[in-house]
């Protein structure tokens, strides 16, 4: 059984993107390097953040490991298989495994879709599953993420943004994927809703064995979710690391540079510059 | 005397269901010189709140309060035409969305120019001049040729330094500032937070900071504004709200902050609380 858990679910070797950005009609077109040259492994049942600000690549990262972009060079691979899109369509087996959820639940649902067509939708599209059975898994599903099998037939504009991102992970976990990829799924939602959300993919990934590539800007997110963390910036992975040594101890100026810059509400800093403020004021006073 | 002051303010749209209240009974007020941050999540009222101040609601709103003075004048019964002498020059608002904020086929120049001849009744030469002035006041690299830039070719960050410089063109004496940093990166809000503070302690101006975000609260407030649901649910001093906050709301909020997870699981604002707290 030991090979099983020592094969990574998914592994990144030196991959790199270019795109191409159209010139203008005098002038040529130029690459851009979104990626230059990543490396990673995720083994099962554990998360890998990715962070990073805009322009950092990390959505391009994310778009390659769903299987939804192929990369320019370099490796991919899933349970050690080697993947390439450009060469063979993967077929449902491999669609079943990787499963992506998007940060806006607005736009990653098809309005004019009922909640229930929505996670049939892979089923009938990857498995031969009998009708009657596609009804109850999806419906046994909306129970799993926290929501009622008479949502069924509603529509996702019935639904706050937080039910509608339970709607989406949902419908990613109706093949029983291995891997889920998850582009900042709770950037979208309300503090409150945003915990709720967390602790879903956490029951889950325990429930399910779930393997996680969660891409977040949020460092206090990745703080709580992630096990390993990579710091994406320009296209390089500045930091690899796991989260304890990362947050305990950053190495590269700019993962400190971020760490710096993310507001804290630590009671002593707060203590500190309302100080400030006063001293500051009366100066202005004297 | 208060800057702006806004006693038992309602705010109800009309709907095609009925009319919905988004602001039930808000009280408010803000100091000269004084940051107060208005904290909610979606759907509190907390910028339904300050868009009624500006009079920027659409003709589905009707807005009534007891009071609603800005340094002693009464916004509510104020003429159009007083109003506007106020709103954009004494009390100017930046909002979350920067490069939505600007237009797109005028050059930066040509916006905050059109500010200064328009609000202050400058000529184009004075108002150049000022522009440049401003742009260097809000730390925008190579201001002389940012001025000529369209919106497109500038960053978040920029677009929002020069939404910034056109607000303090006027030398407000409240910036309303409505999530001014929610669409740019973590350094990129470093930097805007910390311009718009060194601002007001230059300036000596109140700061109205619109936010969804305790930890914004957390580096930037004097005072604090708590609003669930166009409620206000809690009023303190910053140090006060995060070491000892009084409402349930505000401690629900403050432990689902992940950075305050202890175990496995964040606490959320339970269900049985927002269910208590609708009726």
């Amino acid at each position: 059984m030991s090979d099983a858990k020592d094969i990574a679910v998914v592994e990144g070797r030196a991959l790199v993107q270019d795109y191409h950005v159209p010139g203008s009609l005098f002038t040529g077109g130029k690459q851009v390097r979104a990626l230059k040259g990543i490396d990673f492994s995720v083994a099962q049942g554990k998360t890998l953040a990715i962070v990073g600000e805009s322009g950092s690549g990390k959505s391009t990262l994310a778009r390659i490991i769903a299987l939804i972009d192929p990369p320019s060079e370099g490796e991919l691979l899933i349970d050690g298989q080697p993947i390439d899109i450009t060469r063979r369509r993967p077929g449902p087996d491999m669609r079943s495994k990787v499963q992506m959820v998007f940060q806006n639940p607005y736009g990653s649902l098809n309005p004019r879709q009922k909640v229930g067509d929505v996670l049939m939708e892979p089923l009938v599209i990857n498995t031969r599953t009998p009708a009657a059975e596609r009804r109850e898994r999806a419906e046994a599903m909306l129970q799993k993420v926290g929501l009622q099998p008479e949502h069924f037939n509603r529509y996702p504009h019935m639904f706050s943004g937080g039910q509608r991102q339970r709607i989406a992970i949902a419908r990613a976990l109706m093949l029983n994927p291995r891997l889920l990829v998850l582009d900042e799924p709770v950037s979208a939602l309300d503090l409150s809703v945003q915990a709720q959300v967390l602790n879903l993919l956490a029951d889950l990934q325990d429930e399910f064995e779930l393997t996680y590539v969660f891409v977040s800007h949020d460092l206090s997110v990745v703080r709580y979710i992630a096990d390993d963390v990579m710091v994406l910036s320009k296209g390089e992975a500045v930091e690899q690391g796991s989260r304890e040594a990362l947050f305990a101890d950053p190495q590269h100026p700019y993962t400190k540079a971020l760490f710096a810059a993310t507001p804290v509400t630590d009671l002593d800093a707060i203590r500190a510059r309302v100080q400030r403020r006063r001293e500051a004021r009366e100066r202005q006073a004297v | 005397m208060a800057q702006l002051n806004i006693r038992n303010l309602t705010v109800k749209f009309a709907t095609a269901t009925g009319s919905f209240t988004a602001v039930d009974g808000i009280d408010l007020h803000v100091d000269p010189g004084e940051v107060l941050a208005i904290v909610g999540e979606s759907g509190s009222g907390k910028s339904v709140s300050m868009l009624a101040v500006m009079g920027l609601l659409p003709d589905t709103a009707t807005v009534t309060a007891d009071e609603m003075t800005y340094d002693g004048r009464d916004l509510l019964r104020m003429s159009r035409s007083q109003r506007r002498k106020l709103i954009g020059r004494e009390i100017t608002m930046i909002f979350q969305e920067p490069i939505a904020s600007l237009n797109p086929s005028f050059t930066a120049g040509f916006q905050i120019e059109e500010v200064l001849r328009l609000n202050l009744g400058m000529s184009r030469k004075q108002a150049r001049a000022r522009a440049l002035e401003l742009f260097t006041a809000v730390g925008i690299p190579q201001p002389e040729e940012k001025l000529k830039s369209y919106p497109h070719q500038m960053s978040g960050g920029q677009s929002q330094r020069v939404m910034i410089a056109m607000a303090i063109a006027s030398n407000p004496r409240l910036l309303i500032a409505d999530e001014p940093t929610t669409a740019l990166d973590v350094t990129i809000q470093k930097q805007i937070l910390d311009l718009l503070m060194k601002l007001q302690e230059d300036y000596g101006m109140a700061l109205i900071l619109i936010t969804h975000d305790m930890g914004v609260v957390a580096e930037t407030a004097d005072r604090v504004v708590v609003q669930y649901k166009g409620r206000k649910m809690e009023e303190a001093d910053v140090l006060s709200l995060f070491e000892s906050p009084k409402s349930a709301y505000t401690r629900a909020l403050l432990s689902a902050l992940p950075e305050h997870a202890t175990g496995d699981r964040l606490p959320t604002v339970s269900e049985m609380f927002l269910r208590e707290d609708a009726e």
